[in-house]
């Protein structure tokens, strides 16, 4: 999408990160569906465990990053970070490690998870590098902490081309920045610039700014009002778990991870669920709809299309819910209903 | 905080800071209504404008810690205008030590809203974290703010929190925080929750990542009670929980230190876009008004008035086009002067 390689309709080779937890069986669930749909890409698992490198410090295994480097793109189970065993998040290496820096979470209501909000159609677009999470933090005397938000000019500008990219490619109509300037006047003052002077490149899409607490105020209102919404870190965090929390949950927003050079992880943003792990009860939607976003991503959008609507056929059946939707349905049950509904769509 | 002691006649001064956009038309009905009633309050108005450049700050804080109470409209602060110093609004907060905001979110009988028996109060931390106005620009295009965490004034909310579960008989204190990325800063909040709940072993603690609350609030919003907070997730779930009951115009909000006391409406919004169209909703601001009449131990006073105005919304409905009705900012006021009559009547009989 924003990234510099063009896409031909040769197999591609994806990198698949099947994760812990849930992670194999959903991915698993995925693999069959993009079979079925004859999806012409190839998938190429890769283990992301920590090793301990040269300098003693824990990383990603070289033949991970190789291989992410070599494809671009990538799909991605929920990791478990292990507590307290000296390296950091798995997430935030990933992150790091590809200047994932923009990340995207549509948010758009589903026929079948009945929540009290309807046609939401939401993107939001967090900037996914520095602010709040630069992780510089002091001790200034005992009992005092000073935590500090980084906010740049590059980091923000770019992550603001990124939105309107998006909006273009996906034919939306508005972005909206959203800040609190009006505290932060400095480094949201900043971030709202650089909006601002990328919004005049965008004279077809409409640029709002907006603050954060408003934002929040009318969302659990009339969230319809929203279409595209880009913001610091912090902000991004908050505001797209608020929009999942609109049409459903983790268990049905799909994510992006945008970085430098075209690369791209989606993933499923929910965690490990170790308590029905290997029980053939989980519910691949969230994954499912990610990869749909990747084939979108790499201009697959006939595949991405097909997909989406049996999956969407099959969500909205009462037949067809995962446990954790108060169904008797299996992961496998679920799977098989949406392959043989790609097939009949064809 | 302790209230001030009425005046020879048993009268109360009170500071009025009508502020802009529909602060001043809803301060006017504010005193009619208190007229009407009969409440021993005599306003002492000062004047705050969005102006930056004029120092009635000053004047402004001088004149709250006169009278010990302040009702207040806001000011919008211009963020492009060139940084000086702390926010008007929030200078007001912070010089006068104004460390607890208090906002009960409860669904109203008669508001269509998208959910329902939601009763949350939110406590937050009112004067340091992300509104510290400590930034600085080291290199152009790299700008650096600082959010500021002490145990001092995170123990001093925790306290406050737990102590006005206790006294209103709440079951839950949750403390929201972001202690997983800010590991000393919010780190620091959460182990003072952690420590002064354990004073309190007849209240339930827990607590919960931002992030996930957001999500919590818009998905089951009924699972929290009394919730403590630093001041920027405050203000997030302030506004979250005001839109989840009926919105700006209906959430009362107060700003409570340990020597005075500011009541304003719960989101502190201006309505510069609504302002003299008589539409505004005059609800939070007049339950605002009723919030400070409990303090000020006129409860009889604060009993007269919110009970017309509930009437009003969820009997008469009588209801502003922010709740869907048609009614005017006036209609509403009318008719809580209606009721409050029928009070008065009914009483003098
Ligand atoms: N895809 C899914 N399908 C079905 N249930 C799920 C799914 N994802 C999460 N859950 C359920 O939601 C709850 C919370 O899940 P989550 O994975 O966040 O657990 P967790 O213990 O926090 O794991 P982690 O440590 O990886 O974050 C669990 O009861 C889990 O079973
Ligand atoms: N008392 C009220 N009655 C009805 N609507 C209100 C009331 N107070 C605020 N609103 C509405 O809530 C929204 C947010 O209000 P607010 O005044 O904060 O707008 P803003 O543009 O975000 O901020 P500002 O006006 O300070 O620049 C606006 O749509 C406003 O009209
Ligand atoms: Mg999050
Ligand atoms: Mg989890």
């Amino acid at each position: 999408l924003a990234g510099r390689k063009s896409y031909s309709s040769e197999a591609r080779v994806i990198t698949l990160i099947p994760g812990d937890g849930i992670g194999p069986e959903i991915s698993a669930a995925v693999q069959q569906i993009f079979k079925a749909a004859e999806v012409p890409i190839e998938w190429e698992s890769v283990d992301v465990t920590p090793v301990k490198g040269p300098d003693g410090k824990f990383g990603i295994p070289s033949k991970a990053v190789e291989s992410m480097n070599k494809n671009c793109v990538g799909l991605k189970g929920p990791l478990a970070t292990p507590i307290g065993k000296g390296h950091m998040s798995l997430n935030l290496a990933l992150r790091k490690e590809f200047d994932l820096y923009a990340n995207v979470r549509p948010c758009k209501s589903i026929e079948g998870y009945k929540t009290p909000y309807e046609d939401v159609d939401i993107v939001t677009i967090r900037e996914n590098t520095e602010g709040e999470y630069s992780g510089i933090e002091h001790t200034i005397v005992e009992g005092v902490v000073q935590s500090i938000k980084l906010i740049t000019e590059p980091a923000s500008r770019r992550v603001a081309e990124f939105a309107f990219e998006y909006a273009r490619l996906n034919n939306r109509n508005t972005v909206t920045a959203v800040h609190k300037a009006n505290i932060m006047r400095m480094s949201d003052g900043l971030f709202l610039r650089c909006c601002r002077e990328v919004a005049e490149k965008y004279r077809g899409i409409k640029f709002n700014e907006m603050y954060l607490d408003t934002v929040c105020l009318q969302m659990v209102q009339d969230p319809t009002e929203y279409d595209v919404l880009v913001m610091p870190n912090l902000y991004g965090d908050i505001l797209s778990d608020l929009c999942a929390g609109l049409v459903g949950g983790l268990g049905v927003t799909p994510s992006g991870n945008i970085g430098a050079g075209g690369v791209a992880i989606f993933e499923s943003v929910h965690g490990t669920a170790p308590d029905i792990a290997g029980q053939d009860k989980a519910n691949p939607t969230a994954l499912l709809l990610s990869a749909v976003m990747m084939l979108r991503h790499m201009q697959f959008n006939d595949y991405a299309d097909r997909i989406e609507k049996a999956a969407m056929d099959v969500v909205k059946d009462p037949d067809y819910r995962t446990a954790d939707l108060g169904g008797k349905c299996t992961c496998t049950q679920f799977t098989n209903e949406i392959c043989r509904r790609v097939q009949l769509n064809d | 905080g302790m209230p001030p002691p009425a005046q020879y006649g048993g009268r109360h001064t009170v500071t009025l800071i009508p502020g802009d956009g529909i602060g001043p038309e809803l301060m006017v009905h504010i005193k009619d209504i208190f007229r009407t009633t009969g409440v021993p309050v005599d306003f002492e108005e000062v004047c705050l404008s969005s102006d930056l450049g004029s120092d009635d700050i000053d004047y402004v804080i001088t004149a709250v810690k006169r009278n010990g109470v302040g009702l207040k409209g806001n000011v919008p602060t211009n963020h492009d205008e060139p940084h000086i110093g702390k926010p008007k609004n929030v200078k007001i907060r912070t010089e006068l030590d104004l460390f607890a905001s208090v906002l009960q979110c409860k669904s109203i009988p008669g508001v269509k809203t998208k959910h329902q028996d939601i009763d949350i109060v939110i406590i937050r931390e009112n004067t340091e974290g992300e509104y510290s106005s400590l930034e600085h620009e080291n290199v152009k295009g790299v700008v650096e703010s600082l959010k500021i965490i002490t145990a001092k004034k995170s123990n001093r909310i925790a306290r406050y929190a737990f102590e006005y579960a206790r006294a209103h008989n709440r079951k839950k204190v949750t403390a929201v925080h972001k202690a997983n990325i800010m590991k000393l800063g919010d780190g620091l909040f959460l182990r003072c929750c952690r420590e002064v709940s354990q004073d309190y072993p007849d209240i339930e603690f827990s607590d919960m990542i931002i992030d996930n609350c957001s999500m919590q609030m818009v998905s089951r919003p009924q699972q929290f009670d009394v919730m403590v907070m630093p001041n920027l997730y405050g203000n997030i779930l302030s506004n979250i929980g005001a839109g989840l009951v009926g919105g700006p115009g209906v959430v009362p909000g107060c700003n409570i230190g340990s020597d005075y006391a500011v009541f304003e409406s719960g989101t502190r919004n201006t309505g510069a876009s609504i302002a003299g169209k008589n539409i505004a909703n005059p609800t939070a601001m007049l339950l605002a008004s009723t919030l400070m009449l409990e303090h000020l131990n006129l409860h009889d006073y604060a009993k007269t008035i919110s009970d017309a105005i509930w009437k009003t919304i969820s009997q008469d409905k009588i209801h502003t086009p922010d709740l869907g009705g048609m009614a005017t900012t006036t209609d509403v006021v009318h008719n809580i002067m209606k009721e409050i009559q029928k009070t008065i009547g009914a009483a003098a009989i």
